[in-house]
């Protein structure tokens, strides 16, 4: 029998904490220190997973600056819920830019603290799709186009949430929103170009795009400390289901985030000045479906017809993110 | 204060915002039971040793299973591992080797010289043992660390019972054996060898004892009427497995037919092997499925080249061959005689259709109840006299050596109790840990270690230890394969991803609380726990 060396850790890196690991290598999650940036107390929905999100991004993004750290945030769900006057959940010094110019506000802060000779100080713009993918879109590509030296953070939960579920550029073809209603030939959104951020961000050229999900919160601490190293203009996206606007139970969080990436339709990845560099491949392929059915927003395809036509054609999408990132396991 | 217009507050932390009370229901920290645990007839606390096994702390893990069990290193070797058919891990690849550490553990004692806390208090109660099997050296250690004085009182010329007279030295090699029972002795237990109580109440008067607990296990082979011709060899297996222990071998010739389905026919026919028979052949009257034998037991035998004639009964003996017939199961799974024959070469016959307990010491004593051979016990395994005790082979039960170690734990507790005058109760049982609690996308793909087995060659004529042990590696690599169903390990999971950062971390070993004031009840932390630790229950509105 061969020799084995002990390379198993019972859980390795999939668990937020593992006891077996060496410090160095556990996450800033599991941490009794870390910083709680987004503290308890806010109003977001039970299990949301943009709250969620933007810990873990924040967080890590403190713990690979030494705390020197300025954050501007769009109008949307994430402000709105963790600062309603006068209270406040954000341990960190952060500003409320308007719903489009969040980008534009952190390019100042950048200039400013450039003027101040501050190098030491980063700043994060951060927002939700819409104020990324529509609303800020213009400040965003500029910001991009500069190179200015901030980390853009979209949580996208695919809709605007705050006002009711409206439809965004980052809606899914298919899904019902408020907006986009479950009738017709072709209900729920329309299966459009779409409007891919991550990769009209790898257009700009820019140091560093990448996406994640709260999912895998290892591969996200990662992406946000790699994007802390490098300046210049970043962007980070990352994929927050939301309760309330997708219909799963709040305890399914987690869940949905990681069927997104299992089936393909959420490809997580990692480009450098507009080349991939790095994709988190799926580690047990899932036929769309078993995203697509714990959501009431995709029920119509469920219903008394079903529409295999429908699913077959986001299952197209999800085999061809596959084909496309590579996001399966090379077989030699 | 002035205030701007329109604003009445003072600004402040989301901290005054106790979003606790939007929640309808609450999550809570549960310990589930562990399938393991549930299974083992020990009652060892199996997920509690790997969890320290896990981190390499070995001897905290051996001082945590030899709290319920002294004799891991036996144990390791000889036990049919219940646990492992339990263990949720099979659902995933395949269940832990967790025989196989318990070995590591055991001999890793040995090897270190690991000894037994001695008892903090003694109570001045001094206890008779009838017995030095595994029942009997379980029950006196147990007793013995709770601080009673305990004398055994052995028939035989040994310490270990049928550990030593009814296993072969290939399953459970003598110096382990010895080991483990000197560790016992080394408490202060004290042992009379050649020993046999014949009145058990005079010896009790005479010794002052205050209670006994009786294990003289079942040594007696059961005989079936066979004919057989004058020059016929009949042996019973019993017999031929204890003279194994002697200086003579037994003479059992190159053709020996073993008749009986139960593991001690299987230890008989690769014993037989090892004495140098060329055929060794058990005749076993059902088939293999309805085979009382362990199967991992009958796929070893089947390859060091033992043969089993299924659905057969052996009708007629003679000096050098013997009469078989042929049967068919009926409806009800019986076997019925087909009146097809055959004949079979056969040097020596040895029967191996079951054990009788010796029960001549119970003689004179009142209220004692006997059926089917065996003493009848209570549910705290006393018999119908006050302060006598029973466990092991000679109460009705399944018999192998792990029954009998937590019969001997069991009647302990009960002893202790009655011995104090107070009743022992045992702690509530928790919930079972099933496999549908657990989440299982966390952990890490692992296949199973494989002990590394004897060559074929080499078992089929030594007596050398069949199954090797794990070294240091790749047991540390089978504990962690443990899933701790049920029992929080401290992933983090729950302090992790808690969008309310409800959950507090204690700090390592103290694991964790919910902060209600903030928790909203998503359940997020009880759908991501990976061990199932973590209960979600409906508040009351």
């Amino acid at each position: 029998m061969a020799f084995q060396p002990v390379k198993f850790y019972q859980t390795g890196t999939f668990t937020v904490g593992n006891r077996l690991l060496d410090p160095g290598e556990r996450s800033v999650q599991a941490n009794m220190q870390r910083t709680n940036s987004l503290n308890s107390g806010h109003r977001a929905c039970q299990g949301c997973g943009e709250a969620l999100g933007a810990r873990y991004a924040i967080d890590a993004a403190m713990n690979a600056t030494g705390n020197q750290l300025i954050a501007a945030n769009a109008t949307g769900c994430l402000e709105v819920f963790s600062t309603p006057y006068p209270e406040t959940s954000w341990q960190i010094p952060w500003i409320h830019s308007l719903f489009g110019n969040t980008a534009a506000v952190a390019t100042g802060i950048a200039a400013a603290l450039k003027v101040k000779g501050r190098h030491d100080v980063r700043v994060i713009a951060q927002g939700g799709d819409g104020g990324t993918t529509d609303i800020g879109f213009g400040c965003l590509s500029g910001l991009f186009e500069r190179n200015d030296d901030v980390l853009f953070i979209c949580y996208d939960n695919e809709a605007y949430m705050n006002t009711g579920v409206q439809r965004s550029s980052a809606t899914p073809p298919a899904a019902r929103t408020a907006t986009t209603a479950p009738v017709g030939s072709e209900p729920g959104n329309v299966f459009g170009q779409g409007k891919n951020l991550p990769l009209i961000a790898m257009a700009h050229e820019i140091p560093y795009v990448a996406t994640a999900t709260v999912a895998e919160l290892r591969d996200l601490e990662a992406k946000v400390r790699r994007a802390m190293e490098i300046r210049g203009a970043r962007y980070l996206h990352i994929l927050v289901p939301c309760p309330l606007g997708w219909g799963h139970e709040a305890n399914d969080t987690i869940r949905i985030a990681r069927l997104a990436k299992e089936t393909g339709l959420f490809p997580v990845f990692e480009a450098e000045r507009g080349t991939v560099v790095s994709v988190s491949r799926i580690r047990r392929r899932l036929p769309v479906e078993e995203y697509l059915r714990p959501q009431k927003r995709f029920a119509h395809l469920f219903g008394g017809t079903p529409r295999a036509d429908i699913l077959a054609r986001l299952q197209q999408i999800a085999d061809r993110n596959i084909r496309r990132f590579g996001l399966l396991e090379e077989t030699d | 204060m002035d205030k701007p217009f329109a604003i009445t507050l003072d600004a402040g932390s989301s901290l005054a915002n106790r979003t606790g009370s939007w929640r309808t229901s609450r999550p809570l920290y549960v310990d589930r039971l562990p399938p393991c645990n549930h299974a083992c007839p020990a009652g060892e606390n199996v997920q509690g040793w790997l969890y320290h096994a896990e981190s390499g702390d070995y001897e905290n893990a051996w001082r945590t299973l030899t709290l319920d069990n002294p004799l891991p290193a036996v144990m390791g070797r000889v036990c049919y591992h219940p646990c492992e058919s339990a263990c949720n891990r099979a659902h995933l690849d395949e269940s832990v080797g967790i025989n196989a550490v318990e070995r590591f553990l055991g001999d890793e004692a040995i090897r270190r010289g690991w000894k037994f806390d001695p008892p903090a208090d003694e109570s001045g109660k001094h206890v008779l043992i009838v017995g030095a099997g595994p029942s009997g050296l379980s029950a006196a250690y147990h007793l013995r660390r709770l601080g009673h004085r305990v004398t055994i009182h052995e028939a035989g010329p040994y310490a270990g019972g049928m550990m030593r007279f009814g296993i072969p030295k290939y399953r459970l090699p003598r110096d382990v054996l010895e080991a483990e029972v000197q560790r016992i002795l080394d408490l202060g237990v004290k042992l009379r060898l050649g020993a046999k109580v014949g009145d058990l109440l005079d010896t009790m008067r005479r010794g002052r004892f205050d209670a006994a607990f009786l294990a003289v296990g079942a040594h007696i082979g059961k005989r079936a009427y066979l004919p057989a011709g004058s020059a016929a060899r009949i042996l019973d297996a019993v017999s031929v497995l204890r003279s194994m222990e002697g200086q003579e071998r037994p003479l059992l010739g190159r053709r020996v037919v073993v008749y009986g389905g139960g593991n001690t026919a299987i230890d008989v026919a690769r014993t037989a092997r090892r004495l140098g028979a060329t055929e060794s052949i058990i005749v076993y009257r059902r088939t293999r499925e309805k085979m009382p034998a362990h199967d991992s037991e009958v796929e070893e035998a089947l390859q060091e080249g033992v043969m089993i004639k299924w659905l057969s009964t052996i009708k007629e003996a003679g000096d050098a061959s013997i009469m078989v017939e042929k049967m068919v199961l009926d409806g009800k799974g019986f076997p019925q005689p087909t009146g097809e024959f055959e004949t079979l070469e056969a040097d020596s016959v040895v029967l191996a259709l079951g054990q009788d307990v010796d029960l001549s010491l119970l003689r004179g004593v009142p209220g004692l109840e006997i059926r089917d051979g065996v003493a009848q016990v209570g549910r705290n395994m006393m018999t119908g006299y006050a302060g006598i005790f029973a466990g092991g082979d000679m109460v009705p039960s399944e018999r192998t050596v792990t029954v009998a170690v937590g019969h001997g734990k069991k009647a302990a507790r009960h002893i202790d109790a009655w011995l104090r005058v107070t009743r022992y109760v045992e702690p509530p049982k928790h919930e079972l840990a099933t496999f549908d609690k657990l989440n299982t996308w966390y952990y890490s793909d692992a296949p199973k270690t494989m002990r590394p087995t004897l060559d074929i060659i080499r078992r089929q004529s030594t007596f050398d230890e069949v199954t090797g042990g794990l070294d240091e590696s790749n047991a540390l690599y089978e504990a962690r394969r443990c899933l701790s169903c049920g029992n929080c390990f401290e992933c983090d999971n729950c302090y992790g991803v808690c969008p309310d950062n409800a959950v507090i971390k204690l700090g390592p070993g103290k694991r964790f609380e919910f902060n209600y004031d903030y928790c909203k009840g998503c359940g997020l932390c009880a759908a991501e726990c990976p061990a199932g630790a973590i209960n979600m229950v409906p508040e009351k509105i």
